[in-house]
């Protein structure tokens, strides 16, 4: 099994304005603090740093950093089947 | 005990916070309309500068006849959807006018623009296909979307590669619904179109443009930036609005696609609303010949474009493009792009002040939008009050004594 965490985490970081500590539970609305605008283009930011596809419609179901990083994982191991 | 309306209590403070000190945007009235470019505004009578109204035609003595002859008539409304009592002789004449103009097999009506994104988007892509959209899409694209059972794709803004990157992920591009715009509202750049049909054909996608702000503005007939690009044949839908250059409300959607007709069953915002009112199909119909055939008034436009993009840019502006008909002026401090519009007002210059989330890049924009009605002294005098405001804030830098 793969684990995307530790490079979604290293993907947030440049976009942590509040310093925030990003664990599996942080939320992006929340503790982050990101607009729905910022949300997409970080979707975009891992689709092209995993080379994947990750739809929107997935988003109202992704609000921690933990469940995008299960839904990556996901995606990946579909990707790699 | 929670509110139903407490969700909205972030929006309220962030309102609040923006500190108009007279009026908001949402509490302008047009208390008498003079012209397509003037209005009187708090008793002030006011250059308007944001209406999209682009070839003036909202006060065409030839629409208004038209219109008027169809009150007459037609009655003021038709009481029913296209699918019942609503399809008058007129809505056949304006669908056939608006395939004649695209030189398209099939064009369908619909009673807004929005409308017309919501029947053909969320309809045409289903549970097994994909909608990949233009990551700047207008609202009525978005909401679409959310209305459809696809898989939803974004890619970035205007960027050909980003789009190809993603049809490549997909793999098969057969059931791909590629959608973009021909003009982009906020800051009025244009789709790269040529660059975008080639990646779309390479990947056997189907592509929809929409032309709300480009319909009467572009292209040798007016047809938009697909026309101007020389693509025509290459886009699968074209959709449209009235709202804008027509000088009236409703959408449309021109297609050579052969089984395109089943939309009017298969459409729930085409068949489960009221047909436009038969004095509005009649201003359309006039209109979109107007457009059609007198390139005069897209010449002025973009006469008016040239001057006001020119003249900000002298003044040291920082624009959203380069010139079209839409010219956004981009206010870096938020506070100030609330106050220059109110001054710009008080002083009878209406523009759009518009921000995000509404706005791409966090970007804050006094948006002007250009009509072939307007006058070059008119124009001259946008730039004048925009300049001075500017340099009385401190927006602009003080001109050398």
């Amino acid at each position: 099994m793969s684990n995307a965490l530790d490079e979604i985490v290293t993907l947030i970081a440049p976009h942590n304005r509040k310093g925030v500590a990003v664990t599996p539970s942080t939320t992006f609305a929340t503790h982050l603090e990101w607009d729905s605008l910022t949300v997409m283009d970080f979707v975009a930011e891992m689709e092209d740093h995993f080379d994947i596809i990750i739809p929107l419609n997935l988003l109202p179901d992704l609000e921690t950093v933990g469940q995008v990083a299960d839904a990556v994982n996901e995606l990946l191991e579909k990707k790699n089947g | 005990m929670a509110d139903l309306f407490d969700k909205f209590d972030p929006m309220i403070r962030a309102r609040e916070a923006l500190g108009f000190e007279d009026s908001s945007p949402i509490d302008v009235v047009m208390e008498k309309v003079i012209s397509p470019t003037e209005a009187v505004i708090k008793g002030k009578r006011t250059i308007l500068a944001g209406t999209n109204n682009y070839l003036g035609l909202t006060m065409d003595p030839r629409c208004i006849q038209a219109a008027h002859e169809a009150l007459d008539a037609w009655g003021t409304g038709t009481t029913g959807s296209r699918v019942l009592n609503g399809t008058y002789t007129g809505h056949k004449a304006l669908e056939a006018a608006i395939a004649r103009l695209y030189g398209a097999g099939h064009c369908m009506v619909f009673s807004t623009g929005f409308l017309a994104n919501m029947a053909t988007i969320g309809t045409i892509a289903g549970k097994d296909d994909v909608i990949i959209i233009d990551a700047d899409s207008h609202a009525s694209i978005y909401d679409a979307c959310k209305m459809s059972d696809a898989t939803i794709v974004r890619f970035k803004h205007n960027d050909p590669d980003d789009l190809d990157k993603r049809l490549r992920r997909l793999g098969n591009g057969s059931n791909v619904l590629i959608v973009i715009e021909g003009l982009y509202s906020m800051l009025g750049d244009k789709a790269p179109m040529k660059e975008l049909v080639e990646v779309k054909n390479r990947h056997g996608a189907s592509l929809m443009v929409d032309e709300a702000h480009s319909l009467g503005v572009f292209g040798e007939t007016g047809c938009g930036v697909v026309q101007e690009a020389g693509v025509m044949d290459d886009v699968e839908f074209v959709v449209g609005t009235f709202s804008k250059s027509v000088g009236t409300i409703g959408g449309y959607c021109v297609s050579n696609h052969p089984k395109f007709e089943i939309l009017r069953l298969a459409a729930r915002p085409y068949m489960f609303t009221a047909s436009l009112p038969p004095s509005v199909v009649a201003s359309a119909l006039k209109a979109v010949e107007i457009l059609g055939s007198e390139p005069q008034h897209r010449e002025k436009l973009w006469r008016n474009a040239r001057q006001l993009h020119e003249g900000l840019t002298r003044a040291g502006f920082n624009l959203g493009a380069t010139p079209s008909p839409v010219v956004a002026v981009k206010i870096d401090d938020r506070d100030m792009a609330v106050r220059l519009w109110e001054q710009l007002l008080n002083n009878g210059v209406y523009v759009n002040l518009a921000m995000p989330p509404a706005t791409p890049q966090g970007l804050n924009l006094l948006r002007c939008s250009l009509s072939a009605a307007h006058t070059e002294e008119q124009v001259r005098t946008i730039v004048d009050t925009f300049e001075r405001l500017a340099r009385s804030n401190s927006v602009l830098s003080k001109p050398a004594a």
